[in-house]
């Protein structure tokens, strides 16, 4: 029996949205505290949206599943939509994760938050949902 | 996982072997009219009690000890525990230190920690980049009250062969016991006891060519030995519960088979072996062939690839028909990278990159050029989707 589902193999197999933005508006980078793995997201914002979202991924089949689906489900969103993109709802879109793979999916949502927090800071904006957890939400979490 | 191709090339045989035809046809008649139990004092148990002797002798003459001396177990693991903790109880009261290899097998790892607890003390022994243990280290750390050594005979995960006659003078100087986890080598290269010098050894079947589920450890004749379980008298008592029959004559078989092939077999491994090893590192930059360039086993080529995971890379092989396997976080359960490669002191995100390919028997030459055309591609696309890479590379053009 094959360990991932065929979305996240989906995912795996034809990743959306891979490389580098040049001239990112923002860019959040992640290791993953568990088992050593990096995740850096570029975002390009325009009119408050998601314009352009690329990340790129040193991680196992679910982390590169992940933060394909996290680049997919965050385009064309307004930085507040993007923002509550969580872990789970990441997971649940992939229809499911091997549960020892579950914290792979913490990498993606926070590089993509990482990206926003890095854009709001640069334009000296203030965006709804991005100061309600601490820094140390961002980093550092397991599962 | 989905599979584009048809083509299926078959390279993890470090993990496990195929049963070879031959080995099948021995055991059939064991799952079939052979049935009785060996241990019965009726014709049934005397053919099943034949099967099993038979099989005792051809694992004996492949190690060169004797049949007496051969325990059978349910695998390699179950062996190496019974080394350790058998071992160690019965010679308690002479002392309570054992010394291990840092990249030891988890079964004999977890069986040093589990004596540790019981009051023992533990000492593991590092490794050379190549993961060799210095002879010299050994003798070094003996104590008086060391009454156990054990250090494998080949790592399964990076191919390396220890010098086990040279560490076996040093640890006999001190009178004390050795025993050695020759799962992966035994089968595969020559194994002798006499040449080695050790009081113990463990092997398993499913590591050449024989069924799962089979093992055995030979042990020094007049050695103590505590069973792991308690039972009956099978196997001396050391080894309670009723034989599994089929995978004892099994693995008898493929002992046998072993011993009249090791030469051609090797022979042909080596080639391919090399032919892979050269065909990696020359089409894939920023490759180290982990373990040692020349003392390894004959079918054993592993890599660590770097500013890339295993675990992707083992995907993208498989859906290419390609069986491999890794030694990186992402592959353990653990989330923990490969216990050996860190030992042999290669960094977290280095270790990440592990890959190891072990050919078979029935591997050709079409095979290994099979997998050197699929890999490139797979590590180049991985490498594409890297945030490491792009660093490396940005780093670079400055
Ligand atoms: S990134 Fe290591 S397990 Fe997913």
């Amino acid at each position: 029996m094959p360990i991932y589902n065929q979305k996240v193999m989906d995912h795996f197999m034809n990743p959306r949205n891979v490389g580098e933005i040049s001239n990112p508006d923002g860019v959040g980078e992640v290791g993953n505290p568990i088992c050593g793995d990096m995740m850096t997201f570029y975002i390009k914002v325009k009119d408050n949206h998601l314009d352009d979202v690329k990340f790129q991924t040193f991680g196992c089949g679910a982390a590169i599943a992940v933060s394909s689906m996290v680049s997919e489900m965050a385009k064309g969103k307004t930085l507040e939509e993007a923002l509550t993109i969580t872990p789970s709802l990441v997971a649940k879109e992939l229809e499911g994760l091997p549960k020892n793979k579950y914290h792979c999916s913490n990498l993606g949502a926070q590089a993509l938050r990482k990206a926003i927090r890095d854009y709001a800071k640069k334009k000296g904006v203030k965006i709804e949902g991005l100061e309600e957890k601490g820094e140390e939400d961002e980093e550092g979490k397991e599962n | 996982m989905e599979r584009k191709t048809e083509r299926r090339v078959y390279l993890d045989h470090a993990a496990t072997t195929p049963v070879l035809p031959e080995v099948l046809e021995t055991m059939l008649p064991y799952l079939r009219e052979v049935y009785g139990n060996p241990q019965s004092l009726h014709s049934w148990g005397d053919e099943a009690r034949e099967g099993i002797e038979k099989a005792r002798g051809q694992v004996a003459t492949l190690i060169g000890g004797n049949p007496e001396e051969i325990i059978f177990t349910s695998s390699g693991s179950e062996a190496n525990n019974l080394a350790i903790k058998g071992l160690a109880q019965a010679q308690a009261e002479k002392g309570k230190h054992i010394i291990v290899s840092a990249i030891e097998h988890f079964s004999v790892l977890q069986a040093a920690r589990t004596m540790e607890k019981a009051g023992f003390e533990i000492t593991l022994l590092p490794v050379d980049k190549y993961g060799l243990i210095d002879p010299d280290e050994v003798a070094k750390n003996i104590r008086k009250d060391t009454i156990l050594v054990s250090i494998m005979h080949a790592n399964g995960e990076i191919g390396t062969i220890q010098p086990i006659a040279e560490i076996a003078k040093k640890i006999k100087e001190a009178g004390v016991l050795f025993h050695t986890d020759a799962v992966a080598s035994t089968g595969n290269i020559p194994v002798n006891l006499k040449e080695m010098g050790v009081d113990a050894l463990s092997l398993a079947g499913d590591q050449f060519y024989g069924p799962k589920g089979s093992g055995a450890l030979w042990i020094r004749k007049g050695l103590r030995l505590i069973p792991l379980m308690d039972g009956g008298v099978q196997e001396g008592g050391r080894r309670p519960g009723t034989e599994n029959v089929p995978a004892i004559v099994g693995l008898g078989r493929a002992a046998e088979l072993a011993k009249s092939d090791m030469h051609p077999r090797m022979r042909k491994l080596s080639y391919l072996r090399d032919r892979l090893i050269k065909g990696i590192l020359t089409t894939i930059d920023h490759t180290i062939l982990t373990g040692h360039p020349s003392q390894r086993l004959p079918h054993h080529a592993s890599f660590c690839i770097e500013f890339i995971e295993g675990e992707a890379m083992l995907m993208l092989l498989n859906s290419q028909g390609i069986a491999a396997s890794s030694g990186s976080a992402c592959t353990s359960r653990a989330l923990k990278a490969s216990h050996v490669l860190i030992a042999m002191g290669l960094p977290h995100e280095v270790a990440q990159g592990s890959l190891l390919f072990a050919m078979g028997v029935s591997n050709t030459e079409d095979d290994v050029d099979y997998a050197l055309e699929k890999l490139p591609p797979i590590v180049n696309r991985l490498r594409q989707m890297s945030p490491l890479y792009a660093k490396f590379i940005k780093e670079q053009r400055r």
